[in-house]
């Protein structure tokens, strides 16, 4: 078996230059990250979630983090996020340390499955945010206004989010995550659980904020809309990454689809059998 | 401040939808009222028991309010994940904790408030009088009472995962400081060492919530407390609110989130 590599996380860190002033400029740079969870017993083991990650995402791309569950994609947002300190290692937001909450503020995002506050209605859920970014209170309504016409949820805004479908609250769930106008979306897994309809308007909805611009790292098992979506993705598997380039490389030098690429780098064949080591890419 | 204001405005928000408040309210109006409309006797004082009854009513519906709201806040917000995209704002985790106490003793403020007032018309309708000063100083001191247990809870809630554990040993531990506490200095005179020092240890180290509740003051009408003293209260109860506050605080930004 053929065995490809478009870009190695060695190359990630090499792209990012290494150079402070460009490091600094970068929405995300990730250098030899290493996070492990402590045990929760004597008995138990330590767990390795991420090891030795680095990796780049460039000004307006829109970058896939790939990986099968407990592959460390969660883990390695909440590091983004300031959720979880690294054990060693460093990322940066936008050249800040993420343990600053200032890194932060050029920051929106959305998590899987959130059930936002149910006694509030949309447009106050989206004023509670607003207040946290410290914005005046014309420019806040204003920006509200944006971010409900872009997730198409002004008729409901003054509903309760009780009353809500969950496509309805992932939208809003996107709405809040717009509402400081962010250069750096971090999205994790944005369309799981949804339906068809509710899956196709959040593509569609990170396709617009593409297109205006915006940076979008986004965490997802729907490897065909992965696909369409993103320039870039980065697989990662036991904490590990282990493939990484853009879209239209990956197709090229694997010459099949993202999902077969998916399941060649972590370790198995098109019927999901485990490959043998050295078919492994 | 600004951002722990907004939190806590979230909290109050939340103690006013949810419909507790009103039930306890409700409760505590129809029981009231009900004893008041009683005549035992033709017995002027009744007055005085039925305003004893009405105040632990009151003393009682308020701790269920701050203990439980309070013990809710963050392990909910985890649950429901909200806390994700709430600690993925540019905001401190001590500023979080901080939103939550506040919108919590605030909560509590504005419920005492109207059961105070409910309380002060009841009893002017049997006694002719309402002392203002006198429930003014026993509402401030209920209230900063209060901010104790609340900031206690709060700091459980960061300790403990289980809602219903925090609930159930702040209950204890209000109650039986409330019941135990101006007792263990004489409990511990009766105690052999190293008893009694460990004894005589807790009795300085424990909140004295007991010191704040001043029913009496405005059951039987007495004279105001000093102010000085009154202030020195306030400001004890500051410093234990203040004490586990920061401790919760501590403990926050130590707690892993994921």
């Amino acid at each position: 078996m053929e065995t490809v590599t478009v870009e190695r996380q060695s190359g990630a860190a090499r792209r990012s230059g290494g150079g402070v002033a460009e490091a600094r400029s970068l929405p995300i740079c990730i250098e030899h990250l290493r996070v492990v969870y402590k045990a929760a017993n004597r008995k138990a083991a330590e767990k390795i979630a991420v090891n030795d990650l680095s990796l780049s995402v460039e000004e307006g791309e829109v970058f896939g983090f790939l990986g099968p569950n407990g592959a460390g994609k969660t883990t390695t947002m909440n590091v983004l996020l300031g959720f979880v300190q690294p054990t060693s290692g460093k990322a940066e937001i936008y050249g800040k340390s993420v343990r600053d909450e200032a890194s932060r503020a050029e920051l929106g995002y959305l998590p899987e499955l959130t059930y936002y506050y149910k006694f509030l209605t949309g447009r106050e859920l989206l004023r509670f945010y607003a207040k946290l970014f410290e914005l005046p209170r014309a420019e806040a309504e204003k920006r509200i206004a944006q971010a409900l016409k872009l997730v198409e949820m002004e008729q409901a805004a003054d509903k309760p989010i009780r009353s809500y479908s969950k496509g309805m609250q992932q939208r809003v769930g996107l709405a809040q995550a717009l509402i400081n106008d962010p250069k750096l979306l971090i999205l994790d897994e944005p369309t799981s659980g949804l339906d068809p309809l509710g899956r196709m308007k959040v593509r569609q909805i990170i396709q617009r904020l593409k297109d205006e611009g915006k940076t979008v790292f986004f965490s997802s098992h729907e490897l065909g809309e992965v696909e369409t979506v993103c320039d870039r993705v980065g697989i990662l598997f036991n904490g590990q990454l282990k493939e990484s380039g853009s879209v239209s490389s990956l197709l090229e030098a694997y010459q099949c689809n993202l999902e077969r690429i998916f399941l060649k780098v972590i370790g198995f064949d098109e019927d999901g059998n485990p490959l043998s080591g050295k078919e492994v890419a | 401040m600004k951002k722990s204001f907004a939190i806590a405005e979230v909290v109050v928000k939340e103690l006013f939808r949810r419909k507790d408040f009103y039930v306890l309210f409700i409760i505590t109006v129809v029981l009231s009222v009900l004893m008041a409309g009683v005549n035992v006797f033709n017995e002027p004082s009744v007055a005085r028991y039925v305003k004893e009854l009405c105040l632990l009513l009151i003393w009682v519906s308020s701790l269920v309010i701050a203990i439980t709201t309070a013990a809710r806040q963050l392990p909910v917000e985890k649950e429901q994940r909200t806390l994700f995209p709430l600690l993925a704002k540019p905001v401190r985790r001590s500023q979080v904790l901080i939103g939550k106490f506040l919108g919590c003793w605030l909560a509590c403020g504005g419920t005492l408030v109207c059961f105070y007032v409910f309380f002060g018309i009841l009893s002017m309708s049997r006694e002719g009088t309402w002392p203002v000063l006198n429930y003014f100083q026993a509402l401030l001191l209920h209230w900063v009472m209060l901010g104790i247990v609340t900031a206690f809870t709060i700091l459980g809630s960061v300790m403990f995962s289980a809602v219903s554990a925090n609930i159930t040993i702040t209950f204890a531990l209000v109650a039986g400081i409330l019941f135990l506490g101006r007792h263990l200095n004489k409990i511990a005179l009766q105690l052999g060492e190293p008893l009694q020092a460990v004894v005589y240890g807790i009795y300085y180290l424990i909140p004295h919530l007991e010191l704040f509740d001043v029913r009496d003051l405005i059951i039987h009408n007495w004279p105001l407390i000093p102010w000085g003293v009154w202030l020195g209260a306030l400001v004890y109860g500051a410093f234990f609110t203040a004490l586990f506050v920061w401790l919760g605080c501590v403990r926050f930004k130590k707690m892993l989130v994921h």
